[in-house]
């Protein structure tokens, strides 16, 4: 392929992503709640249906239970599933077959069998959908043992980490966040791959360490942009694998910087955010100047009202006033 | 073409022989947990053998099983080897799943048996992927899924019947029926306790079987079995059966009668058999003998495989946790 960056939409990243993997491999197929005759809830599979045929994108009940597990038993049996889940908050629906079975028959079964299986789901919140649409928990689903959490924020990560997702043996969960389908970025053709296993500086700086992942990168960019007029200069990590954890890259950067605010939309307790900056203050302690700050969402079921909502949020204003105090503590 | 069995005697004496082995294997799996060989959970079949036995029959090698947490004699009578099964109840690394699963999580890939399941009606949805994995990649074969009546309380139950009906997807869903969820009688758990008429509900054929008969199981499993590989839609079968011990070794029974226990025995599935074939001829004391001495070779052999065998090395507690490569 050669060409100039395209500049498209995440969701025509997902879209593309989902279409190259079901035309590169007669085992893989998708299945979930509205994803062939109305295009998807988030209308990340429009045309498929019409394109790929009913074999090949499965529109299925409203029974999440029933078909996350039926594609764990097809990944068992040698086909590549994308089952779409449509927001991680009816993944509750289906967590006994995530935790019990697909996370667990690897190891229960003394390695007999694999379960490669890609689940995609939403995440975040920020449409006021309110509390039951709008969680974010991802932090939950990387505290299992024998998944691979993933959170492509990027138009490139959403195009290229299903790939090797599908070519992973393991249950891979790909978490999109809601507010980043409409979001444009540059598709570089030059690059025809990504990993899904190390974590990527998105701005480089010297002052301080900003780690996020998923929706709230661009947040976390915005609040690095609102440093630098001021003279800080804050890198930005995102994290894009949840689990497993690419810490060497935190540490290496936390070394440099010595200060870390963690950015997480998920609530601050028993969070993911906890856990990162634990593995810090097991590997890094000494290297830090300053207190590790979070960043995370207010401990509430997110409200509806449009004020109430952003007022629970991790926003760009927040991160910064963070980063802000560590780099010039208020005397 | 009709699903007859042709009960001649060496067909009788094999259901008989494979029920044997059964009963026997666990009588010496509650002997060994009592010696404190065996730990965990240890729920025995004790009374459903007809069940196990009889719908094995109907199945092919390129057939699956989906078993339940009670599971020994669904194992056994799908033919796996008894060594194996013992050293995975000693915890031992030549058990089928290496000691991780136990009496539980009995797997094995090569007879195609996808696992003890110990979350209740969890092996449905698992079911359902089995077999659709074999239609889209031209696999001529079925899956049968063991549950008890329990599972009919679950959601995963409604969810599976209707998706599996609905994709016409080749799966024999066996309802063991033995009457109790743990304590809980079927009365008081579902509404409708005529589990296989909940079939109709999702245009599914299905019909209920004494399973304490495993003449009648097979029967009624081999017709189930052409159906579906005729029409290529499932089909649910209740087997009205009972265990004879407790739910598990941490039950002291105090929700059934000593009586309701004896009057169910009397439908002991082996001795029916027995009684029937010794009438007709086909077994005379000398061949039961023969048999049961097999038998208690066959499980001093799996003991003394499973006392030779040896505890995996702690080295290897998260190996598999992820897998590096899918197993072909």
């Amino acid at each position: 392929m050669s060409g100039v960056p395209a500049r498209i939409t995440y969701r025509e990243a997902c879209r593309q992503a989902i279409r190259a993997a079901i035309l590169a491999d007669p085992r893989v197929f998708l299945m979930g709640e509205d994803v062939g005759r109305y295009g998807g809830c988030y209308a990340v599979t429009k045309g498929l249906l019409e394109e790929l045929g009913e074999e090949r994108i499965r529109d299925t009940p409203l029974s999440e239970s029933a078909f996350v597990g039926a594609g764990i038993g097809a990944a068992m049996a040698g086909m590549r599933p994308i089952v779409e889940v449509m927001t991680c908050n009816f993944s509750l629906l289906a967590l006994d077959q995530i935790v019990n079975n697909a996370a667990t028959i690897p190891h229960m079964s003394g390695g007999q069998f694999a379960v490669p299986l890609v689940l995609r789901m939403a995440t975040g919140a920020g449409r006021q959908l309110a509390a039951q649409h709008s969680h974010s928990l991802e932090g939950w689903f990387a505290h299992i043992p024998g998944l691979r959490i993933l959170a492509p924020a990027t138009v490139e990560d959403a195009r290229h980490m299903l790939a090797p997702a599908l070519a992973d043996p393991n249950p891979v969960l790909i978490f999109e966040h809601i507010m980043l389908y409409n979001m444009e970025g540059e598709l570089d053709p030059a690059v025809q791959g990504v990993d899904i296993a190390k974590a990527r500086i998105r701005r480089p700086g010297r002052d301080v360490t900003l780690i996020t992942y998923g929706g709230s990168l661009f947040k976390t960019l915005a609040a690095a942009d609102a440093l630098a007029v001021e003279g800080i200069q804050a890198e930005v990590i995102d994290l894009r694998v949840l689990r497993p954890l690419d810490t060497a890259t935190i540490i290496e950067s936390i070394t440099r910087t010595r200060r870390v605010v963690i950015v997480d939309e998920g609530w601050r307790s028993g969070s993911l955010s906890a856990e990162v900056a634990m593995r810090i203050v097991e590997e890094a302690f000494f290297e830090l100047d300053a207190p590790i700050r979070r960043v995370c969402s207010r401990e509430v079921p997110i409200p509806y009202a449009a004020h109430l909502e952003q007022a629970a949020l991790p926003q760009a204003e927040a991160i910064a006033a963070a980063a802000r105090g560590l780099v010039r503590p208020a005397r | 073409m009709t699903a007859k069995v042709h009960l001649d005697r060496a067909h009788g004496v094999h259901l008989l022989r494979e029920m044997l082995r059964i009963r026997r294997f666990e009588e010496k799996c509650a002997e060994l947990y009592q010696a404190q060989k065996i730990r965990g959970f240890l729920h025995l079949y004790d009374g459903q053998e007809a069940v196990a036995v009889g719908v094995m029959q109907a199945l092919g090698p390129q057939d699956a099983v989906v078993g339940t947490y009670r599971e020994h004699g669904q194992a056994i009578a799908r033919g796996i080897p008894m060594g194996p099964l013992m050293a995975e109840m000693f915890g031992k690394v030549e058990g089928c799943c290496r000691g991780r699963g136990g009496s539980m999580h009995i797997f094995d890939r090569q007879r195609r048996f996808i696992g003890g399941n110990a979350i209740v009606g969890a092996g449905l949805p698992l079911a359902l992927g089995l077999a659709l994995a074999n239609r889209m990649q031209g696999r001529k074969a079925m899956i049968a899924c063991f549950f008890g009546e329990g599972a009919a309380d679950e959601g995963e139950f409604h969810e599976s019947m209707n998706l599996a009906s609905l994709w016409r997807l080749p799966v024999l869903f066996v309802c063991e029926n033995n009457l109790y969820s743990m304590g809980t009688p079927v009365g008081i758990a579902e509404a409708e306790t005529a589990i296989w008429q909940k079939a109709a509900a999702y245009r599914m054929g299905g019909e209920a079987v004494d399973g304490m008969d495993p003449v009648a199981v097979e029967v009624a499993a081999r017709r189930a079995v052409e159906r579906i590989r005729e029409d290529g839609v499932p089909w649910l079968l209740e087997c009205r059966t009972y265990r004879f011990r407790a739910h598990s070794m941490f039950d002291a029974q105090l929700y059934r009668t000593k009586e309701e226990v004896e009057s169910w025995r009397k439908r002991d599935p082996i001795n029916r058999l027995r009684e029937w074939l010794e009438k007709a001829g086909h077994l005379h004391p000398a061949d039961l003998e023969r048999i049961e001495a097999d038998v208690v070779a066959e499980i001093a052999e799996a003991v003394a495989f499973a006392e030779a065998g040896s505890p995996e090395p702690v080295e290897e507690l998260e190996r598999f946790v992820t897998m590096d490569e899918v197993p072909q």
